[in-house]
């Protein structure tokens, strides 16, 4: 039996566990960083502390429930927390198993020395504050908030500790995915995990973030799990007629609170495609936000979700056109299970000047269980008057006819049902360029399907 | 040798009887052909034999070696040893043939057990050889976008993985030309021995130039009114069903 819900803005605080002192220690656990960096965290911790919970008049919040966006009794996780066996992720697909980059509860915990292209920079962010300073003051966390979690934004950049740091310099194309793990470990940890791309003119790069909890490594079935906060930022930048394909696979504990919040920015001719894949967490909010800034840019988001048992997916998107001849493409598809929810608010805009912008937003829903709850809110705002944009939310049941004839060729009906779903997701994972990520993520959402 | 008794066999969809009490037995080796107007409950015994849930059988029996297979679901019924080619065949976006049919044959394996990927291509590719199917067949999804004849071909390939004990095959014949129909009959031919029983359905004659049945029995308002062999569809041919229905009158 759970306890009974009081009042959630009487016991809700916002700031939660991250108070001023936590704040204090976790700068003074830095060591020697440039005065910038603090001024930024310092900055960004005062907006955190200052602003206020979402509310249920917030529409960029609507849908969600606000009482499982709780800040309390969360601690900054530490290596100490983690053991080696921990930090070995077991039966990964081949895709996904070498990282070059590991994090552990907001720490580095390996690195290959994978050779790359000259030039091409993957290193941690703790680094690139003192080598890319330049870099960084341009990219990290550089645009705005626009989908709703400023608060939860500022909250990331004043506990970031460390995370992914890719540049790619113009002309380079790295032919193999970069590969970065982070994992939480340890009941009630709090983990801020970080990816920025830079891909610079005519650059190629894939680089994939897994997201993980310790729950999943030592209980395969998944029953108990330990709680853990994660919030999580990637900023992409693909320069011009760069291609830029981001996959980021989360897959955390049944009990953590997941705030992930992405920015993308296409330049001319660039092309940047990305894939979100959610199965794990309570409740996980994803903001993405893509932005056109010049012809010829085209941005691809996709997406998967696995909802189940009593998950809440909470997705918001804003593909912002702000050049002629510019085009973006959403498809995200969620299935749903047991009495699993999902909300999806997508909007397209498109600035006075777009002119030729081609965007498409759709959102497809597949209900395995009359229970489930799933939410579309799609949206446009078009100031131009030349432009193509197309968007569309549905939701479907599986089809009996499909069932039945599943079933007639022996297939039991859960396996028909797995079946289908799997064939509702391939429309995503074929967008995908290799096959070896098409067949690494399909791994995953088996493991899923499979507890 | 197996069996599929059908025994005084009632249909009903909703509140309306569809079979009027059917009997009709099968034998392994056998081809049987049921002919018949539309709307006679051709369809609904086949897909009633298959378990489709939509009917709901108010009389009689279906026995698969001398058990009862009504309370079981489909895909038991399926794993069991029986076959449905389908009229319409549904499309399965996002699933490959190949795929599909390594789920059919996992189902029919022991718990636990993993099926031997490199033996089940194997197999897969000679079947396909036989039938003279290309390849790239099995990467693409399960009928999607596939015309008429792809669709039946694809049903014969499923039948010739699975290997049933009795194949019930629902207006094989329709919405195929005449290459095409002769291709699927060539199929059915080569799968058809001492241990496949075979019942056709078809609401032409032209499917028996093909495949040649043992018996054929005229389906008329849900019951089987008349039992012969071959000449049986000839003579349906020459005088129409109208003959049929005229006799049963004056019987």
């Amino acid at each position: 039996m759970s306890a009974p819900v009081s009042s959630p803005a009487a016991t809700r605080s916002p700031i939660g566990s991250f108070t001023a002192e936590t704040f204090a220690e976790h700068l003074a656990s830095l060591g020697a960083v440039p005065a910038w960096w603090i001024a930024r965290k310092r900055a960004a911790y005062d907006t955190f502390a200052r602003l206020p919970l979402p509310s249920r008049t917030d529409e960029a919040w609507r849908f969600s429930t606000l009482q499982g966006v709780a800040l309390e009794g969360f601690h900054i996780a530490t290596p100490a927390e983690t053991t080696a066996a921990e930090r070995r992720i077991p039966d990964l697909p081949a895709a996904l198993a070498t990282p070059d980059l590991a994090f552990a509860n907001n720490h580095l915990s390996a690195r290959s020395n994978a050779a790359r292209p000259a030039g091409v920079v993957v290193t941690t962010l703790a680094e690139a504050v003192g080598s890319h300073a330049d870099l960084l003051k341009a990219h990290f966390m550089a645009q705005p908030q626009k989908l709703g979690s400023e608060k939860f934004a500022a909250l990331h950049t004043a506990f970031v500790r460390d995370g992914a740091f890719v540049y790619v310099p113009r002309g380079v194309e790295v032919a193999t995915p970069i590969v970065i793990h982070h994992l939480a470990t340890g009941p009630a940890s709090a983990i801020f995990p970080h990816t920025l791309v830079i891909a610079e003119e005519n650059a190629k790069v894939t680089v994939i973030d897994l997201f993980y909890s310790d729950a999943r490594l030592s209980l395969p079935g998944g029953a108990v799990s330990v709680p853990h906060f994660a919030c999580g930022a990637n900023d992409l930048y693909a320069g011009h007629g760069a291609q830029l394909t981001y996959v980021g696979a989360q897959a955390w504990s049944y009990e953590t609170l997941s705030l992930q919040f992405n920015s993308t920015v296409v330049r001319r001719d660039a092309r940047v495609q990305s894939l979100n894949l959610h199965l794990g967490g309570r409740q996980s909010r994803h903001e993405s936000l893509s932005q056109l800034q010049a012809p010829g840019a085209f941005s691809e988001m996709l997406a998967l979700t696995v909802a189940d048992g009593t998950q809440e997916f909470d997705q918001r998107t804003l593909q912002i056109h702000q050049a002629p001849d510019t085009k973006s493409d959403l498809l995200y598809k969620n299935s749903l299970r047991d009495q699993a929810k999902t909300i999806f608010s997508g909007l397209i805009v498109v600035d006075p000047d777009a002119q030729r912008t081609d965007a498409y937003q759709s959102n497809r829903n597949l209900m395995l269980s009359e229970e489930a709850e799933a939410n579309s809110l799609p949206g446009l705002e078009i100031q131009a008057n030349d432009v193509r944009c197309t968007h569309g939310a549905t939701s479907s049941r599986i089809d009996p006819e499909q069932e039945f004839y599943l079933q007639a060729r022996g297939i039991r009906k859960d396996a028909a049902d797995q079946l289908l779903t799997f064939g509702f997701f391939e429309e995503v994972l074929n967008r995908l360029v290799s096959d070896d990520l098409h067949a690494g993520l399909r791994s995953l959402i088996e493991t899923q399907f499979e507890q | 040798m197996s069996s599929l008794v059908i025994q005084d066999l009632h249909v009903a969809i909703g509140e309306k009887e569809i079979v009027k009490g059917l009997s009709l037995t099968i034998n392994s080796g056998e081809v049987h052909a049921i002919m018949g107007p539309n709307g006679t409950g051709k369809s609904t015994l086949a897909k009633v034999i298959a378990g489709h849930p939509d009917y709901t059988v108010t009389g009689g029996d279906v026995l698969l070696d001398g058990a009862s297979i009504l309370e079981k679901e489909a895909d038991e019924r399926a794993r069991a040893g029986i076959f449905l080619a389908f009229q319409y065949p549904s499309e399965i976006p996002g699933v490959s043939i190949a795929n599909f049919l390594r789920a059919a044959q996992q189902a029919r394996m022991a718990e636990g057990e993993e099926l031997d990927a490199s033996a089940y291509y194997k197999r897969l590719y000679a079947k396909m050889d036989m039938l003279k199917i290309d390849r790239k067949f099995t990467s693409r999804s399960v009928n999607e976008g596939f015309s008429g004849g792809e669709k039946k071909r694809c049903e014969i390939l499923q039948m010739a993985m699975l290997e049933p004990k009795f194949a019930l095959m629902d207006e094989t014949d329709s919405g195929l030309d005449i290459d095409a129909l002769r291709i699927v009959s060539e199929g059915v031919n080569t799968l058809k021995g001492p241990n496949l029983g075979v019942l056709m359905i078809t609401h032409y004659q032209r499917l028996l130039n093909y495949i040649v049945p043992d018996f054929v029995h005229v389906m008329y308002d849900g019951r089987i009114v008349k039992s012969g062999d071959k000449s049986l569809a000839l003579e349906l041919e020459s005088k129409g069903y109208d003959w049929v229905k005229k006799e049963l009158v004056t019987a």
